[in-house]
């Protein structure tokens, strides 16, 4: 099964290494212009959050190196094992883990704290991975679906009990993933138009009609009673036009899905009005546009005091537009050059939220511009398609699915966190690769590109 | 190679497509929408306005009248106070905990929670001093510094005017003032305001989230204020002290004027009071209860005033009659008194004569010739419009009815009615020199200010001209004074009909004349008494105006005393002492008693 041994380092890919150096180094000064506060501090001072970054970066390459020098097999025979210690960690944390903002996600251990959730994607990834090249599924049948859905369903429930709605979130990723191996593209189309009706349900939703006859209740009935109509028609035309060998056939598509999008839509509005806390709705709300109308704002603008004024006057604990508002204040503050390297008074007059942790890309944005901003985007596609094209030209199926899951995983952070710094997501709280302050993360995502370079470097040797 | 291999493409479309809408959205709110830095800068940016000194006044003599003191204002940050001993700051400040909890509440509601709220104001620097070694114990709580005007002599309150905070009238009206500044609200505070009020100067900071004020904010440049030009006013502060003293117990006032120049000597509007009252914490108190007085001591009677001139018109009418060529100095006239009454002993003077005994119907006459002249022999009513008309021109120039080029704020004009006047008075052509004859002699309706009376004495001292009366006499130590402060303006009366005039002033001061009393032992003054009767049975006005000495005179009085009887007896003394201080600096033996009566005497119940 090995083939002669080569040096440990001989086929590994050094370009992705080069730009997971560039991500690394570049978010550790940034962390460190947006954490500075006395005049010349030393980066390194254990104390401050840069100083603790340049340790996981430490830390960090240490373990790349580490994976590096390991056997790629070591992955594939002990992934259940993997799998099964970060599902542990998921459940320890619920029970002895400290809760920050809200959710129970941290294990304590002395002066650090462990965010387990960081790092079951790759347990996940390496599971899927083994149990897709074991069984070579296509997802053609009901099981192999099922397992899927198991496998990441099990951390997935474990980190919805924290709750941490950001991690959950980046779990999508592995149906993208799962995608390429031949899960039905449905899914995907399924997806977006959940998406689209998801979002259509809430804004309906957040109006109050006053109908005749039943009274003032939510607009999302408006909704469901276009739906129903143009359902029926469809079902009426389909009757008596579509020649009889499809007729059944369509006909029950078009009833299901029907049936299936008014209830859609009900739920959704069931669970945004009536489940969902009201920070958390207004944050959907803030993020749909549906508060905080931008014009009132801009108009409020034309005069500076009236514009200090509404700035300010808002900024209460209970204005849930506050920090989507200074994150895109900040971004577009940078300009086309950016405010310059430690100068940017958003984020040096500490205006920006989390500057340091999930709202690093407002940081970069107002310092380095749109020239910076739009450099990080292109590194990241850059190392996403290169990921991709890395996984397609490996021989196992196992190391290639691995590499999708990691590419996945990138872009569903890039997605979640540049969209919510620049206001075309919601404010989800998940780090943006390399570049966020944190152990977890910083360490949790150079295991994950590391362990695929690994595999990547064994590609000529190994056909699992 | 499967049948899924072409999925690649599809999952890097996907990737691409949300890369390019996130780059494109970027790309608006950095590059071409602008909002978000206006928004930026409005949030992060302060401006510190630096508050220029203001400029210190001098007297003619050197004598400094106004200069700053710095007083403290105590500032609080409601969000940064911690838990504190209410008790005991109340106690340092000397407020109530009511103070605290309303301003507190108030800042919270205008959500301006976390920024600098003005707790307590000019608080003097002893004062000060004693708080600031508690103050650090409390956090939140700090002082800023400021400056308020303060007035070492004690003198001229409405002469040198005052400061106050800027009202919302006048905020619109001026941009350079921010809503909480302030400014001259009268007198020479706020004619020469530009001048003194300096050039505010600029720090740019930044402001934290939490209301901080840090460092200097990186590129742009902060202004240094520029200090106030310090001014050398025209006033003798010794002479507007006395003036002010003899004054006390009085209603009424005294303008001092060096003929020569226009400069303003002397400014007294009685009862006065000490400009110290209307600064720092007691200004709004005081103003109440000076604005409520009713004396009223804020109303300057010497430019704001609108009296009936009285006998002392009787000057102008002369030198305007000689212009016309109504009268010559030799010219006689009968006292009739059957028309309009006269008072002493004569019956046929001349010019000279005439005036020294205010003959009122020997005026009544020369008025009579100036306007009814045969100019339109058609009608005497429209003979009258004629008459009137030339008449008017003449007298405004002495400067009725005008600011007389003043630079004092919020002078009045009077009033020397004219064709207009009357023709709405009485219809078009439907009066004559009958019905308007009280003119004559300077009653009627005929209105003028002090400063307009002490402006025709410098007219006959100058024999034609005179300079704007003006307060300000050098801006800028040793500079020099405003542009229209050095030039003449001239009446068109020939100077060589000023003699019969004067020498008739100077005979008034002589035994024999209505002010014979207060003639002094060696100075010339020419002068000229007026009383002014008053409707309601009241005391009347005593007026008198007067210029020494008679050759290259040095100072024109006007003076006017209401409700207190005849001008010769209360107004004609208080003049000629004045004159005495201004010149000799002192005041002889032999006035001792005059100047006793005088402050002695109290009309203020009248």
């Amino acid at each position: 099964m090995s083939a002669p041994r080569q040096h440990p380092l001989a086929n590994v890919d050094w370009l992705t290494v080069i730009v997971y150096g560039i991500f690394v180094i570049f978010g550790w000064m940034n962390i460190y212009s947006a954490a500075v506060v006395d005049a010349n501090p030393s980066p390194f001072d254990i104390s401050q959050e840069y100083g603790k970054q340049f340790m996981f970066i430490v830390i960090s390459s240490f373990l790349a190196f580490l994976v590096l020098y390991m056997e790629g097999e070591f992955f594939n025979k002990f992934a259940i094992v993997i799998y099964g210690v970060f599902i542990l960690l998921l459940g320890l944390v619920l029970a002895v883990g400290t809760t920050v903002n809200g959710a129970k996600a941290w294990i304590q251990i002395g002066g650090f704290a462990l965010q387990p959730a960081e790092f079951a994607k790759i347990g996940v990834g390496l599971m899927l991975a083994k149990y897709i090249s074991n069984t070579k599924t296509r997802f053609n049948s009901w099981k192999p679906r099922l397992m899927a859905g198991l496998i990441i369903g099990l951390p997935a429930a474990l980190i919805l009990l924290q709750p941490d709605v950001g991690s959950l979130l980046t779990f999508v990723a592995f149906i993208l993933a799962l995608y390429r191996e031949g899960l039905s593209g449905n899914i995907l189309i399924i997806g977006l138009g959940a998406i689209v009706f998801g979002v259509l349900s809430i804004i309906t939703g957040f109006n109050r009609i006053d109908y005749p006859y039943f009274g003032v209740q939510s607009g999302v009935y408006i909704l469901m009673s276009i739906v129903f109509v143009i359902g029926f028609i469809f079902m009426i035309l389909i009757r008596n036009f579509v020649v009889p060998r499809n007729r059944r056939k369509l006909f029950l598509i078009t009833f299901l899905s029907t049936v299936a999008a008014i209830g859609f839509s009900y739920s959704v509005n069931f669970l945004v009005d009536g489940v969902l806390q009201k920070h958390q709705k207004t944050r959907i709300y803030v993020t749909l546009g549906l508060e905080e109308k931008e014009e009132d704002r801009e108009a409020m603008l034309s005069d500076t005091e009236t514009a200090e004024a509404a700035a300010v006057s808002t900024k209460k604990k209970d204005d849930p537009g506050y920090n989507a508002r200074m994150a895109k204040i900040a971004v577009g503050n940078g300009g086309l050059i950016g405010q310059g390297y430690m100068k940017g008074p958003m984020t040096k007059n500490k205006y920006v939220p989390e500057r340091w942790t999930d709202f690093i890309f407002s940081v970069i944005s107002e310092e380095w511009g749109f020239l910076g901003s739009f450099a990080v985007v292109a590194l990241f596609v850059f190392l996403i398609v290169r990921i991709i094209n890395m996984a397609e030209r490996q021989r196992s199926q196992f190391s290639r699915f691995y590499g999708y899951c990691v590419a996945s995983i990138f872009f569903l952070h890039l997605l979640i966190n540049v969209g919510m710094v620049i206001g075309l997501a919601p404010i989800i709280g998940i780090p943006l690769p390399f570049m966020s302050y944190g152990g977890s993360s910083l360490i949790g995502f150079t295991l994950l590109l590391f362990i695929f370079l690994r595999l990547d470097a064994e590609r000529l040797s190994v056909f699992r | 190679m499967n049948q899924y291999d072409g999925r690649k493409i599809t999952i890097i479309l996907i990737v691409c497509v949300i890369a390019i809408i996130y780059i494109i959205r970027l790309f608006f709110l950095q590059v071409v929408n602008s909002t978000w830095k206006e928004q930026a800068t409005a949030l992060t940016e302060e401006e510190i306005p630096l508050y220029p000194p203001r400029g210190i006044i001098y007297d003619r003599t050197g004598k400094m009248l106004v200069t700053n003191q710095t007083v403290y204002n105590l500032m609080v940050v409601p969000k940064k106070v911690g838990a504190f001993d209410t008790t005991s700051i109340c106690q340092l400040l000397r407020i109530k905990k009511e103070d605290i909890d309303n301003l507190f509440a108030k800042s919270r509601a205008r959500g301006e929670f976390h920024r600098p709220q003005l707790l307590v104001e000019q608080i003097t620097p002893s004062d000060y001093a004693a708080m600031s070694e508690q103050l650090y114990k409390y956090k939140g709580f700090y002082a800023e510094s400021r400056t308020l005007r303060v007035y070492p002599q004690s003198v001229g309150a409405l002469f040198l005017g005052d400061v106050g905070k800027i009202s919302p009238q006048e905020y619109k009206k001026n941009p350079y003032y921010t809503k909480q500044e302030y400014l001259g609200k009268s007198g020479i505070e706020k004619a020469y305001e530009t001048e003194l009020r300096g050039v505010k100067g600029i720090n740019y900071a930044f402001r934290d989230n939490v209301g901080n004020i840090k460092e200097h904010a990186g590129n742009k440049e902060d202004m240094p204020a520029t200090p106030g030009t310090d001014l050398v006013c025209t006033m003798d502060a010794d002479l507007q002290a006395y003036g002010e003293k003899l004054m006390q117990n009085k209603r009424g006032c005294i303008v001092a004027i060096e003929p020569s120049t226009g400069e303003i000597l002397a400014m007294i509007s009685a009862p006065t009071y000490d400009p110290n009252l209307l600064v720092g914490r007691v200004r709004g108190h005081n103003f109440n209860v000076l604005l409520n007085d009713v004396q009223k001591p804020l109303f300057n009677r010497a430019t704001q005033a609108q009296y009936r001139p009285g006998s002392i018109f009787k000057l102008a009418q002369s030198l305007t009659a000689l212009q016309i060529g109504a009268i010559t100095p030799q010219t006689h006239i009968h006292c009739n008194r059957g028309i309009i009454g006269c008072h002493g002993n004569h019956s046929n003077d001349d010019l000279e004569m005439a005036i020294v005994h205010s003959c009122n119907p020997y005026f009544r006459e020369v008025m009579h010739r100036m306007v009814e002249a045969d100019r339109d022999k058609s009608s005497r009513f429209k003979d009258a419009r004629l008459g009137l008309e030339i008449w008017q021109s003449y007298i405004t120039q002495f400067g009725f009815g005008t600011d007389v080029h003043s630079d004092i704020p919020g002078v009045k004009t009077g009033s020397v009615p004219g064709v207009a006047f009357y023709d709405k008075w009485y219809g078009k052509e439907q009066w004559a020199f009958s019905t308007i004859y009280s003119l004559s002699i300077g009653e009627g309706e005929m209105l003028v200010t002090p400063l307009q009376m002490c402006n025709m004495a410098c007219v006959i001292a100058n024999k034609g001209w005179y300079v704007g009366p003006h307060t300000v006499k050098q801006i800028g130590l040793g500079g020099s004074p405003r542009e229209e402060y050095m030039k003449r303006y001239q009446l068109g009366i020939d100077s060589s009909h000023f003699s019969t005039v004067i020498n008739a002033m100077e005979k008034v001061l002589q035994p024999g004349g209505t002010a014979a009393r207060s003639a002094l032992k060696d100075i010339v003054v020419c002068g000229k008494t007026g009383t002014v009767q008053n409707a309601g049975g009241k005391e009347d006005h005593a007026v008198f105006i007067c210029f020494a000495p008679k050759e290259n005179p040095k100072i024109a009085i006007a003076v006017y005393t209401e409700n207190a009887g005849f001008g010769g007896t209360w107004s004609a003394p208080v003049a000629t002492l004045m004159i005495e201080q201004y010149l000799n600096d002192s005041i002889a033996e032999s006035s001792k008693p005059r100047e006793k009566t005088i402050l002695e005497a109290n009309f203020l119940d009248r």
